[in-house]
């Protein structure tokens, strides 16, 4: 596979290392009354379908960036790459 | 019809007239006591356990295209017991102890060969995470042991014991471990299966479920609405795909595993070998095959095919631990959809629905499981009550903190 | 006119046997010209077998070429591109080809139906092991492995190109060569050594030239053209995502000739043109498996490319016109409803008999059944080919192909050489390339009447290799393995070394006889990479041997390996284990040596691959409370704290020290084993949790060289490196103070006073580059007072002794209260872990706890890995109360000890259990301690 790394241009998929649900950026309040339910569903309840799946991966052999990759499983084909950083500033 | 050499003899004389089909296929009928959702290895053993030791009737597998044709089908044909964690290690022993009599529980032939099993280690710490391993074994009753490095060389003079980045220091054997033909196990279930009256029904696609006040009713089929008593889910990496029709996420990611078979090659590897330096495993078919596999690709997948990167880390793995199969060549590969769960350990248990329940989160240790997933599967299904050596795989191990991470990576599917 | 050159004449053996043939041969066609005519044994029933086919599709003609070492099994006589010297045998015979003791089997065939094996050899239970299944694994297989190390070199590389053009047929070389005369970069690849394809094989005229000079004449533009790279003996063996291609590239057969014998290349095309045209297949009737008996279109090849006739009475047995184009004394068509009934022959067909009576002599029979696009690529992305009614064939589905694929001619269904460049110059004008108007051609329509297969009681092959009949395909539906899937795996149809390349389709034309259904209903099996099969060796490349994986070297690695170092792996590191002196007996020797050296006096250790993360920003100090379980943001300038990080489950994930330079500067370490791990998790949290923080990460594990200065004089050493502005006395540089120096005159360098020894203890740390000459400087000004280099032994010997956790507690299962850290927990704030370190089964009471042990009776020997019982407790998994996890012979203690945990490990201490070591027949009565066993109130690192 190829990511199309938004500052570097394609980049062979073996330089990233892969985590998995793009919803891990979003942790949740520790001070919430229900923490304790909402911590276990970011936790392991993971989007799992067959079809588009947003993801994170890390360019661990490049920039350092960490990635929401919006690829298909199916197809494995990528539509979409983005910068974890700038979606999880956009959130805050 | 029982198979037996005599039968063969006969069947020669007359032109093979006598065979019939191994199974029926049968036209699903309106209503059953128990749907078994997946026509695989699990599933077919499922059905046949309910059958047979449980004695239920009017049981009915599904499958969405046809049986065997998943994980199944598509594994390195491995059967061990050497897990570290008791919670698994007693499951994988009673599988293993269903294993060596299952030709005749079955009368098929699926080649169960305890041609052994050895684990390498390469370091002081892995020796004492492999004794560590070992004495739990042995704890559950299963065998181990622990060879040095000229232990392996006496059953293995031909591994790359002078020249290697890692050198083999020994390894962890289990004599018991071995191989089965997967394929036959399919077919074995399936034969005595629907001998005891259980219907497979074959490209029988699940649509949805008939769920009506948080009981389950039935399923929504490619052939019709089928009403069940209770219906059992075991479909591997389609978990999440079918548990959403019930409306629940699960705590599993789909992955693809890559599996690879060279040419035919006289034999060369006795049993079964796993590298500990690098991510490679290997077994030699009856028919000269040699069967290998490594690590999952790492990423989210259904496509049920890997990509380049995987290939070349195992073939990596392969000619560093044997340097001679670098003249076998690689004659196929392909890919397994597996259920990789948050934990690395799998789950058979009931869900929040009443009449829905689930046997799935196998990761790559579907296969060595079959047996004893169908046997724990159909005593929930037909008792409500988990068996003994399964009771620790429920959904809420997670809530409560009591994970069975065999390799303590976390929720992190693809490093388990 | 042939394309081998006659006047250079190559000697070759096989079998033993001396024979000749000509460069350019193939060993096959050398073979043919030489009349041999029987060159291997099929798998299962040892029939003998001539070569069928002339090119990768070849089922029955696999050798083995080379001797010794180099020896390598199951080669294609067809794909050998001949060499002086070559030396070939046949394989899977005993004890000679002719006379097979095996061939036994085909008497025994009628008991060998597909599947026979999974109903019987059941009894007894112990005999499958023993008895049938050694039988069975002797007489499968093929070739052999030499069962030496493999000593050819292969290479890896990369290409990059516009378009990839895949077989270098009159499709292939049209659309090469008009793309390249475009200035497209451009790749053209063919699995043959001698590109130009079906043209070499039929010789048709082409532009009024023979087919053999128009190849010649396009070759030599293609070798002029800078921007064309042409890739003769290159297999494109599979398509990956993302326009990623994998090759394989023979450079030589021969031993000793080029270094590199393959390469496997990627290619990243953006475009690519699949032109690997066609494979013509078998037609199903008895005994069609002779010597003798052979594809057609090979026996052209033979006669038009080699010039070697495949006999001297051929006859043809075809459904189609391209067969009719084959020299032949007798033509049978089933176009006319004549059909071949049987062939006669034992070690070579003599006679075929037709199904009107009619006997025939013939000493080659030339079968067509017609032909089978070569869409294997088209399918590596799971798509699906489609039935053509008018051709009889599985065509590629244009709608479902891999991204920025074109099939085209032959490949594509377009079976006529007018036909394929008309389809390279519609894909290229689609590209809005320039494409010259196709030569001319006679043309010829593609005629085909599907026939598939003669029914008769006697066996008819459709798999040769696999030894498949038309009869096991039938005998497989009538168990009711009707779908295509079972009958592949059931009968092994199509699982040979060929995989199925002749076999798969008339396979499935005999399963819809037999199901009535017609072949589009009854299914397709679609192809996996590889195309043909690939070398392990060319896989793996040169990351085989010492080169499997790198080896990272620490900067004091030249001194300790002369000082004598024994060294040891620790993920990519090699590290110095111990260092051995002269007279010492065993490692023992070494390691209490170097331990007893550091605690009287001082040792040096090089701890330079412990993680290092440099953390700066304004928000640093808030940061790294939120990834700490313990408070940071407190932290003094100058000084250093411990500190334990969860991961978000709440299990222990790593530890360390963390330094604080100034108010936006802190220094982190981490385990050797974690430091990549621990990086990428505070990136994470970095950048997708907190990307609010003013903070920035830096791995600086090889940036700095470290070493630990242990030991009573550990002060007085360093005081005569440090320049003397600094004042690191116990008054000025207390326990876990840190501060940036100089030290030798000028060299820029970090000191902390750290202790994983127990004893007064700092680490320095200067830029790598002085990491050599710093340990010989501290082992130099260290001679007064005996200092030591130790290794990493007799560390983990210190710090059992001190009962410090390590990689074999923090094992990724224990949490910070099996490791009796809890107390580190802040109350007061939130941290990574937090919640979830908060659930039932984390917190719970009667968890494992770190405890220390010692053997019960004086001479025991503890031994890691072991479980602990309750003293005569039952061996059973509901009784293990814990395990070992560290052990060392402690030489200030005189006693082996070890730390382990143990449920309610804390209210046990005093208590003895049993250590259950069984797997080293060591069981042992463990007295349970406090694992502080030396020093544990720590007096000695404050000193």
């Amino acid at each position: 596979m190829k990511i199309n790394h938004p500052l570097l241009g394609p980049r062979d998929a073996s330089e990233f290392v892969y985590l998995g649900d793009a919803n891990l950026i979003n942790r949740p309040n520790a001070k919430s009354e229900t923490a304790a339910q909402e911590f276990y569903d970011y936790q392991y309840l993971r989007t799992n379908n067959p079809g588009e799946h947003k993801e994170l991966w890390f360019h661990e052999q490049g920039d350092r960036s960490w990635l929401v990759v919006t690829r298909n499983t199916l197809t494995h084909e990528i539509k979409n790459v983005e910068l974890a950083r700038n979606i999880a500033r956009a959130r805050s | 019809m029982r198979y037996s050499g005599l039968k063969i003899l006969k069947e020669a004389f007359s032109g093979h007239k006598g065979w019939a089909p191994v199974w029926r296929n049968p036209e699903p009928k309106s209503n059953y006591d128990f749907i078994i959702i997946g026509g695989g290895g699990h599933g077919l053993a499922t059905a046949y356990y309910l059958a047979s030791t449980f004695k239920k009737a009017q049981i009915a597998v599904l499958e969405k295209g046809w049986i065997g044709g998943g994980n199944v089908g598509r594994n390195t044909t491995i059967i061990r017991s050497n897990y570290l964690m008791h919670e698994n290690e007693g499951f994988y022993e009673f599988a293993l102890q269903l294993w060596e009599k299952q030709e005749r529980d079955l009368n098929y032939n699926t080649m169960v060969s305890q041609r052994g099993i050895i684990n390498l280690y390469h370091t002081d710490a892995q020796r004492d995470a492999f004794a560590r391993r070992g004495n739990s074994m042995i704890l559950n009753g299963a065998d181990a042991v622990l060879l040095d490095a000229e232990g392996v060389k006496s059953k293995y003079p031909f591994l790359n014991f002078d020249n290697a980045r890692f050198p083999i220091r020994g390894g962890l054997w289990q004599p018991r471990g071995g191989t089965v033909r997967h394929d036959a196990v399919a077919w074995g279930y399936a034969r005595a299966a629907d001998l005891r009256g259980v219907d497979i029904i074959q490209n029988c696609e699940v649509t949805g479920f008939d769920i009506k006040n948080g009981k389950c009713l039935g399923v929504q089929t490619t052939k019709g609405s089928i009403k069940a008593k209770k219906v059992g889910v075991s479909v591997a990496g389609s978990s999440s795909r079918v548990m959403a029709m019930a409306g629940m996420r699960l705590p599993i990611e789909t992955h693809v595993l890559q599996a690879f078979v060279s040419e035919g090659l006289k034999p060369v590897i006795p049993g079964v070998l796993t590298y500990g330096a690098g991510h490679f495993y290997v077994s030699q078919s009856d028919k000269g095959g040699l069967v290998f596999g490594g690590d999952i690709d790492g990423y989210n997948s259904y496509a049920q095919r890997g990509n380049l990167p995987v290939v070349e880390d195992v073939a990596e793995g392969g000619v560093s631990l044997m340097p001679m199969i670098g003249k076998a060549r690689l004659l196929r590969m392909w890919g397994g959809l597996i259920d990789m769960s948050m934990d690395g350990s799998p789950i058979i248990d009931k869900t929040q629905i009443d009449g829905l329940y689930f046997n799935g989160g196998w990761c790559y240790g579907g296969f060595k499981a079959t047996p004893a997933a169908g046997y724990c599967f159909a005593q929930l299904l037909a008792t409500d009550r988990p068996h003994e050596t399964a009771k620790h795989f429920r959904f809420d191990r997670f809530e409560r903190g009591r994970m069975i991470d065999e390799k303590g990576q976390g929720a992190q599917p693809n490093l388990h | 006119m042939s394309l081998v050159d006659q006047s250079r004449v190559l000697n070759f053996t096989f079998d033993g046997k001396n024979y000749q043939g000509f460069h350019g041969d193939t060993l096959a066609s050398a073979l043919l010209r030489n009349k041999v005519s029987l060159v291997g044994r099929s798998f299962k029933y040892h029939r003998p077998r001539g070569i069928m086919g002339a090119g990768s599709e070849e089922p029955n003609g696999l050798v083995e070429i080379h001797k010794g070492k180099v020896c390598e099994p199951n080669r294609r006589a067809t794909t050998v591109k001949l060499f002086d010297g070559l030396e070939a045998k046949s394989q899977n015979r005993f004890p000679s080809l002719k006379y097979d003791l095996l061939s036994v089997n085909d008497l025994f065939s009628p008991f060998f139906a597909a599947g026979f094996y999974y109903k019987t050899f059941m009894w007894p239970r112990s005999f499958w092991e023993k008895v049938y299944e050694p039988a069975i694994r002797r007489a499968a297989g093929l070739g052999r492995l030499s069962h030496a190390a493999d000593p050819d070199q292969y290479d890896k590389g990369f290409l990059f190109c516009d378009l990839l053009v895949i077989g270098a047929g009159p499709a292939g070389l049209w659309a090469a060569l008009n793309a390249g005369r475009a200035g497209k970069q451009v790749i053209l690849a063919d699995e043959d050594f001698h590109m130009g394809g079906r043209i070499l094989s039929d010789n048709p005229e082409i532009a009024a030239l023979s087919g053999h000079e128009w190849v010649a004449q396009i070759l030599a533009e293609l070798s002029a053209l800078a921007n064309v790279r042409l890739m003769p003996r290159t297999t494109i063996y599979g398509v990956f995502d993302h326009g990623i291609y994998g090759a394989l590239e023979t450079k030589t057969d021969e031993i000793g000739g080029a270094n590199t014998r393959q390469v496997l290349w990627k290619i990243n095309a953006e475009r690519s043109i699949l032109a690997a045209g066609a494979t013509e297949r078998p037609i199903a009737f008895a005994n069609n498996d002779r010597p003798g008996v052979m594809l057609a279109s090979a026996v052209r090849t033979y006669a038009n490319r080699f010039g070697v006739t495949c006999g001297s009475n051929i006859a043809v047995f075809t459904n189609n016109n391209s067969g009719l184009e084959t020299n032949a004394a007798h033509i049978i068509d089933t176009r006319q409803a004549h059909y071949v009934s049987d062939t006669m022959g034992r070690h070579r067909i003599k006679a075929l008999r037709l199904v009107s009576g009619e006997k025939i002599r013939t000493d080659c029979l030339a079968v067509s059944g017609g032909w089978n696009p070569n869409l294997h690529l088209t399918c590596h992305k799971r798509g699906r080919p489609v039935w053509d009614d008018a051709l009889a064939c599985f065509k590629p589905d244009p709608k479902n192909l891999p991204e920025g694929m074109s099939v085209i001619g032959a490949a594509n269904g377009s079976f006529s050489t007018i036909g394929a460049f008309r389809d390279a110059q519609n894909v290229l004008m689609d590209d809005q390339i320039k494409c010259e108007k196709p030569p001319n051609v006679d043309h010829i329509d593609y005629e085909v009447s599907a026939f598939w297969h003669v029914k008769s009681k006697k066996r008819a092959w459709v798999d040769f290799q696999n030894d498949v009949t038309a009869k096991d395909i039938e005998l497989a539906h009538q168990e009711g393995f009707s779908s295509v899937e079972h009958v592949k795996r059931y009968t092994t149809l199509g699982m040979a070394t060929d995989q199925g390349r002749t076999s798969n389709v008339v396979g499935l034309a005999v399963l819809a006889e037999a199901t009535g259904q017609s072949i589009p209903q009854t299914g397709t099996t679609i192809f996996r990479p590889p195309y043909t099969p690939i070398p392990l060796g060319a896989l793996a490349g040169r990351h085989k041997g010492q080169d499997f994986k790198p080896v990272r070297q620490t900067p004091s690695h030249d001194f300790a390996q002369e000082q004598g170092a024994t060294f040891v792996e620790s993920g990519y590191w090699k590290r110095a284990q111990w260092i051995a002196r002269k007279g010492e007996k065993g490692w023992r020797d070494s390691v209490d040596r170097e331990v007893l050296m550091t605690r009287n006096s001082v040792g040096v250790c090089d701890v330079s691959t412990l993680g290092k993360i440099d953390v700066q920003g304004r928000d640093a100090g808030k940061f790294l409370n939120k990834v700490y379980v313990n408070t940071f943001s407190t932290l003094k300038v100058g000084r250093c704290r411990y500190g334990l990080m969860l991961r978000e489950d709440g299990m222990a994930m790593d530890d360390g020290t963390c330094a604080r330079f100034s108010d936006t500067h802190f220094v982190m370490t981490t385990t050797t084993a974690n430091a990549g791990r621990v990086f990428r998790h505070l990136e994470f949290c970095r950048q997708c949790l907190w990307p609010e923080m003013d903070v920035h990460l830096i791995s600086t594990t090889e940036q700095w060289a470290q070493y630990a200065v242990a030991g009573p004089n550990s002060r007085k050493l360093l005081e005569k490196i440090v320049d003397p502005a600094f004042d690191i006395s116990n008054e000025n540089f207390p326990y876990m103070g840190c501060q940036e120096l100089t030290i030798c005159g000028g060299v820029r360098a970090r000191l902390f006073r750290l202790s994983f020894s127990g004893e007064l203890a700092y680490e320095i740390a200067v830029p790598t580059r002085y990491g050599d000459s710093l340990i010989r400087t501290l082992m130099k000004a260290g001679e007064e007072f005996e200092v030591v280099l130790y290794g990493l032994e007799a560390l983990g010997v210190m710090r059992i002794e001190k009962g410090h956790p390590a990689g074999n507690e923090l094992n990724g299962q224990t949490t910070a209260a099996n490791l009796g850290l809890s107390g580190f927990v802040s109350k007061k704030k939130d941290c990574i872990g937090k919640v979830l370190s908060q659930r039932e089964g984390l917190a719970a009471q009667d968890g494992l706890a770190l405890v220390g042990f010692i053997p019960a009776h004086s001479g025991g020997k503890i031994t890691n890995g072991a479980h602990f019982v309750e003293k005569g407790a039952k061996a059973i998994p509901e009784n293990d109360l814990g395990y070992m996890t560290s052990v060392a012979w402690s030489p200030m203690l005189n006693s082996y000890i070890g730390i382990g945990f143990l449920k309610d490990g804390k209210n046990r201490l005093g208590q003895i259990i049993e250590a259950k070591d069984y797997v080293r027949n060591n069981h042992l009565e463990v007295e349970v301690v406090s694992p502080h066993f030396f020093d544990p109130e720590g007096g000695r690192l404050r000193g």
